[in-house]
């Protein structure tokens, strides 16, 4: 069982690797909004889902998987632990 | 009633939302055929005003041609209206088959199939061959809406990589070495920014990680590249893309209809399994008549390519000397950067006012920040509709104190 504050932090490292780039100086923490702020969008989530689905061998379903439910770490944390 | 008062209030409080938000969306009526220069109505119930057109798909001009115009009635008179059925039932004449030839040949691919539009291409692309979870697609993250809806379609696994960045789909490629099927998905001209896919390099990553190529080339068919085939001749892979996707809504005449060009194998089983080909009308007789001479005159002469790019030169060279802040690049969308969602619209809306249609375009169109005006140029422009756009674009750009401010600049003075 991989614990909150781990997940929190391998997401957050996640997002800054894949979303912003290397020049980009915004500050992101686990209550930042993603997708309603612009820096993640609803098509390139896909990335974020595809890359928690195969490093916990999991299986996030698409209705649970809005834009919603990945607008911040923590609230990605909280569905992850439905599926652990 | 099922139309309960309670949804009609429900529906009606989204449409005000989309309001407030000033997202709504309101068409222009014009008066005229499409061309360089239009006559608009606008607002609804405005005085009719005649305007330079820098906003249309109409790159090579031909959407009023007249030997276009004139296949047109011929396609009409000949073949009739509708087909009244889809393809594969009753719906297929020789001048279907006479344009699928044609545009494989043209774009240098063994066959080709057609759609009712580009959209229903893409949305239907990846079903028919990209099967199970065993199979992966990789995407650039700006590909077109219509592509994002198609992935989202398949069963595949679902990926994307930094626009542009190769070094980012490198590491997918890598990483996704386990899957049956990698596809990587691309446009050739990124709608927005105009900047175009480095398809030699994406090619090479290609064959390096045994991955398929996907090329949407919709705003480059007909024009872009020495003899106009698109971005896969401009980046010199002609042959090595193995599917590519295309409108005849743009540089091709511009009315509609799409297709999906590429490996013999993979088209023929669009054809056997893509839905909005299945279950779809086939293209109407005057529209494929019509696209068959176009075909004919882009392969004929690149002359109409030719001026294109002479105006696309002649365009970004006059903006930069007024002091607009332009998106750098190769292709005939010029977006004139301007950051601040509000200034894109006060902006346009001046502009209308001396005489040029541009559209502003904003959040979540184009990221959060990142405003413009798309300018787009054809090669119905002549050097007096230039001369005239750009005197407008540093008039208006000189009362909103714009012009030599770079990114930075503007920002601080209107905000993101």
């Amino acid at each position: 069982m991989v614990n909150d504050s781990e997940l929190c932090e391998i997401i957050l490292q996640y997002v800054k690797d894949e979303y912003l780039d290397e020049d980009d100086d915004t500050q992101i923490g686990p209550d930042s909004p993603l997708i309603s702020s612009g820096i993640v969008d609803s098509f390139s989530m896909v990335s974020l889902k595809t890359f928690l689905e195969r490093k916990y061998k999991i299986s996030i379903p698409d209705a649970k998987a809005t834009p919603e439910a990945f607008d911040s770490v923590n609230k990605i944390v909280a569905l992850m632990k439905e599926f652990f | 009633m099922a139309y309960a008062d309670k949804i009609r209030e429900a529906y009606r409080k989204e449409l005000a939302d989309i309001r407030t938000a000033g997202l709504f969306k309101e068409e222009r009526f014009i008066h005229s055929p499409q061309a360089a220069e239009i006559t608009v109505e606008f607002p609804s119930g405005a005085p009719q005003q005649a305007v330079i057109n820098l906003c249309a798909n109409n790159y090579l001009g031909l959407s009023s041609h007249p030997e276009v115009i004139r296949a047109a009635h011929e396609g009409l008179d000949s073949r009739g209206y509708g087909m009244s059925s889809v393809r594969f039932i009753c719906g297929t004449q020789e001048i279907h088959k006479e344009l699928e030839r044609k545009l494989a040949n043209f774009l240098r691919l063994d066959d080709a199939i057609l759609y009712a539009a580009c959209f229903d291409a893409n949305g239907g692309v990846f079903e028919p061959f990209i099967l199970t979870d065993q199979d992966v697609i990789i995407a650039d993250r700006l590909v077109h809406a219509s592509l994002v809806d198609g992935i989202r379609l398949s069963k595949a696994l679902q990926e994307s990589y930094k626009h542009n960045d190769m070094k980012h789909l490198e590491r997918k490629l890598e990483e996704f070495q386990d899957k049956r099927i990698r596809l990587i998905v691309t446009d050739g001209v990124f709608s927005m920014d105009g900047d175009v896919a480095p398809l030699d390099v994406i090619c090479a990553l290609a064959e390096k990680y045994d991955a398929m190529v996907l090329l949407d080339d919709s705003h480059a068919t007909g024009f872009m590249g020495r003899t106009g085939r698109g971005t896969h001749e401009m980046r010199g892979v002609l042959g090595k893309i193995d599917l590519i996707t295309t409108t005849l809504g743009k540089g091709l005449g511009g009315a509609s209809g799409g297709c999906v060009s590429g490996r013999a194998e993979l088209v023929e089983l669009c054809r056997q399994r893509a839905r909005p080909y299945l279950f779809s009308n086939a293209i109407p007789p005057v529209v494929v008549a019509a696209a068959n001479k176009v075909l004919e005159l882009v392969s004929s002469t690149t002359e109409r390519r030719d001026k294109l790019e002479r105006n696309t030169l002649y365009w970004r060279k006059a903006l930069t000397e007024a002091g607009l802040d332009i998106k750098a690049g190769e292709s005939p969308i010029v977006p004139v950067m301007l950051y601040n969602a509000k200034l894109s619209q006060d902006v346009a809306r001046d502009l209308y006012k001396e005489g040029i249609y541009v559209v502003g375009f904003f959040f979540p169109v184009v990221p959060k920040g990142a405003a413009r005006i798309r300018t787009q140029l054809s090669a119905s422009h002549e050097t007096a509709h230039l001369d005239k756009a750009a005197a407008a674009f540093k008039k208006v750009g000189e009362k909103y104190g714009i012009l030599g401010l770079k990114k930075d600049q503007i920002i601080a003075k209107f905000g993101a």
